[in-house]
């Protein structure tokens, strides 16, 4: 091969930015095409780099819009070859038109999204309102919880996206300067390692096979469409799960590091926890383990996997607390968090039922602090102690002001 | 380099191998087929298509049938333009990589949209391509109106059309802006090639395809498409109206080479008034009234201007 391969450390120090760059490096990506913004913009400037220096053998395209970005994003994953890009927030917003037509086209795309908040009022910090507004897309949705995590679960993205029994896009998502730009140790793939484990594209229904010409992005009207999107959330419910467990096992086998679709600490005794995602995960287990220090048996539940919702993997994951708080950090904005529902979906039909309270947070990257989990998790045990919800439904916590609460 | 394709004369170009089908759901009289047919059947080189949203999308790839013999992708009404660049890297990545599963074959990447997708929704996106520098060609077929959701203004339609959202009504001459001049704007993109072609001129239509094909980065068609439907006239007199755009230098048939060499590629033995043009569709019908007469003279005027702008720019090569 022509292009020069990486020596790396076997812990190198990179923010989650850099190191989902890597990841799209060792993959090989043939077309990347992007636009920037922030946080995300480091992930497609260092596959520029990359391909400045000489270290992929790949095009990039930087073109005039996020819209525009996904756009050549389908074109080039439909003519045949391994595609990624990165976005976050408002140019998250700009491609949603897109995503949909990518996975209805079922277009293995791998979209980094650095997860940042929604104007307005602008603002450029993270927060999960633009990985929300993607739950309906129909695409695959990983969380990172810290910049190793970015790295992984590119590969993982890739291996699932690219299975000819999924053909559907996927996102990595990470949060906003938390993850994106906060450095930490990372432990590497070797190149010829992280190539050999998402493995060479092979391409399907691909434009460039001249000898098989294909129309992609068909009308269907009422005697098709339902038969297709269908279809699609059919893969997405039964197909889905059992490749990204595979994969999470070949990758475990290869790193060490095991990943699961729910993402479990503490939870064997709970009687208390909190359902949570990216970075937040990592700053609850902290306090859940000094939680226990004061007597209150802490647990916390990560999803690493949001779409396909992992249904009965929280309901079993959840099956022996008593109270548990689904934390959403996106604002409902009419509605319980997204989270909640969901939970509480998934526990209605269930013998044991815990309590379940909403709570909003970390808006526009507001801190969630211990300070907060504690007494949250003070609250929940209180709810334990007297048999019922003693808040109401749904908290706003970490904003000034009087307290916000409702339901 | 490709082989140019060599067209002798109108049957063997009409029969030669038809890479888009009869069997679609156009309109009797619709010249989006004819031009389509003309462009695809000047090279005989592999293509990757594209269509926007539109009249072409909805009639020629509607599941589980399909009137393209090539590869083709509609995403949507913006970024066809887009898609067909997307492809187009994808190519060049691959050839770079020796991925190609033909890679003695050379494809051309066409895009085909209206003038809605073009001159407005998609502009930007035709914008970027062209800036770019995509080995690419976007073909509008310009009909000058949202026909394919039911007769809407765009910022092709010209002064005086009757549209749906710009009616001719009691106090109302119909639209009040003058159509966008879009090859101006795609030629000051710097690309190499920028043409107006008509379906009626197919010589001329053919010989600018194939330079476009022949040069390398983009290239923008725009293609004066009589719409049966919305300019209303009798669907046989298709070739009848494109014929009279084109003789009455309504759409005069020039390209600008590199935004600074405009050759004028057509030039009408007996030039016909405006008016004519204007008397045969439906869209102008209320412009003969009395009061608005004014505007036939006007349109007169303006076409003569711009006739006399294409001439001092081919005389003078700038």
């Amino acid at each position: 091969m022509a292009f020069d391969k990486m020596e790396l450390q076997k812990i190198e120090v990179w923010d989650g930015n850099f190191a989902a760059a890597q990841a799209l490096r060792q993959c090989q990506i043939d077309v990347v095409a992007a636009y920037p913004i922030t946080p995300s913009t480091p992930i497609v400037e260092g596959y520029a780099k990359f391909l400045s220096d000489n270290y992929i053998e790949g095009e990039f395209v930087m073109v005039e819009s996020e819209h525009a970005a996904m756009s050549g994003c389908v074109g080039a994953a439909a003519a045949g070859g391994r595609v990624a890009t990165a976005t976050s927030s408002q140019g998250f917003a700009l491609m949603v038109e897109v995503l949909y037509q990518a996975s209805g086209m079922r277009l293995p795309i791998v979209l980094n999204v650095v997860n940042r908040a929604l104007a307005a009022p602008l603002n450029v910090n993270g927060d999960h309102s633009d990985m929300y507004l993607g739950r309906d897309s129909g695409w695959i949705q990983l969380d990172a919880f810290a910049p190793q995590e970015a790295y992984d679960l590119n590969f993982i993205a890739f291996k699932v996206a690219e299975d000819h029994d999924i053909r559907l896009p996927a996102m990595v998502h990470q949060d906003g300067f938390m993850t994106s730009h906060t450095a930490q140790g990372v432990y590497t793939l070797t190149d010829d390692e992280a190539y050999g484990f998402v493995g060479e594209y092979k391409p399907m229904n691909d434009m460039l096979d001249f000898e098989h010409p294909v129309t992609h992005g068909v009308q269907t009207e009422e005697d098709w469409h339902f038969e297709h999107k269908a279809r699609q959330h059919n893969d997405l419910m039964t197909k889905v799960f059992p490749k990204i467990q595979a994969a999470f096992d070949a990758f475990e086998k290869l790193s060490g590091r095991k990943y699961n679709i729910v993402e479990k600490y503490d939870m064997n005794d709970a009687d208390v926890c909190v359902v949570c995602m990216g970075t937040s995960v990592e700053t609850a287990r902290e306090v859940a383990t000094e939680m226990r220090e004061k007597g209150i048996k802490a647990g916390v539940v990560g999803l690493r996997v949001i779409r396909p919702f992992p249904f009965f993997e929280i309901a079993e994951a959840l099956k022996d607390v008593k109270a548990i708080a689904a934390l959403d950090r996106s604002s409902p904005n009419g509605a319980p968090g997204m989270l909640f529902n969901e939970i509480a979906g998934a526990l209605f039909n269930t013998d044991k039922r815990a309590l379940l309270s909403g709570y909003v947070y970390g808006l526009g990257g507001r801190d969630l602090t211990k300070a907060h989990l504690v007494s949250l998790y003070t609250e929940l045990q209180a709810n334990v102690d007297a048999g019922k919800v003693t808040t109401q439904l749904q908290q706003f916590i970490g904003v000034r002001g009087p307290k916000l609460a409702f339901l | 380099m490709s082989e140019i394709k060599k067209v002798k004369n109108l049957k063997e170009f009409s029969t030669s191998a038809d890479r888009f089908e009869g069997a679609n759901l156009l309109c009797p009289g619709c010249a989006h087929s004819i031009i389509v047919r003309e462009v695809l059947n000047a090279t005989n080189n592999d293509l990757i298509l594209s269509a926007s949203t539109g009249c072409l999308e909805v009639c020629t790839a509607v599941y589980p049938y399909t009137s393209w013999d090539a590869s083709w992708i509609h995403i949507g009404f913006e970024n066809g333009s887009t898609a067909v660049a997307g492809a187009e890297t994808m190519y060049k990545a691959l050839k770079k990589k020796g991925r190609l599963k033909q890679p003695e074959r050379e494809p051309k990447f066409v895009s085909f949209a209206g003038d809605g997708a073009s001159y407005d929704i998609g502009f930007q996106w035709i914008s970027g391509c062209m800036e770019r520098g995509h080995n690419i060609m976007h073909v509008v077929l310009d009909n000058e109106v949202y026909a394919n959701t039911g007769g809407q203004r765009s910022s092709s339609t010209p002064i005086g059309s009757s549209a749906t959202t710009s009616p001719a009504g009691r106090v109302s001459y119909g639209e009040k802006k003058n159509k966008k001049d879009m090859i101006a704007i795609m030629a000051a993109h710097q690309i190499p090639y920028a043409a107006q072609v008509a379906p009626n001129k197919w010589k001329d239509m053919v010989k600018k395809i194939q330079h476009g094909m022949a040069v390398d980065g983009p290239v923008f068609i725009n293609a004066i498409s009589p719409c049966t439907t919305e300019w209303k006239f009798d669907p046989k007199d298709t070739m009848h109206i494109a014929d009279l755009a084109t003789d009455s230098l309504v759409f005069p048939l020039y390209e600008i080479i590199d935004n600074h060499e405009l050759n004028i590629t057509y030039r009408p033995k007996n030039v016909i008034p405006v008016e004519e043009y204007l008397a045969a569709q439906g869209r102008f019908k209320h412009l003969f009234k009395d009061e608005y007469k004014y505007l036939i003279k006007e349109w007169q005027e303006r076409v003569d201007e711009k006739w006399a702008y294409l001439n001092r720019r081919e005389e003078a090569r700038v």
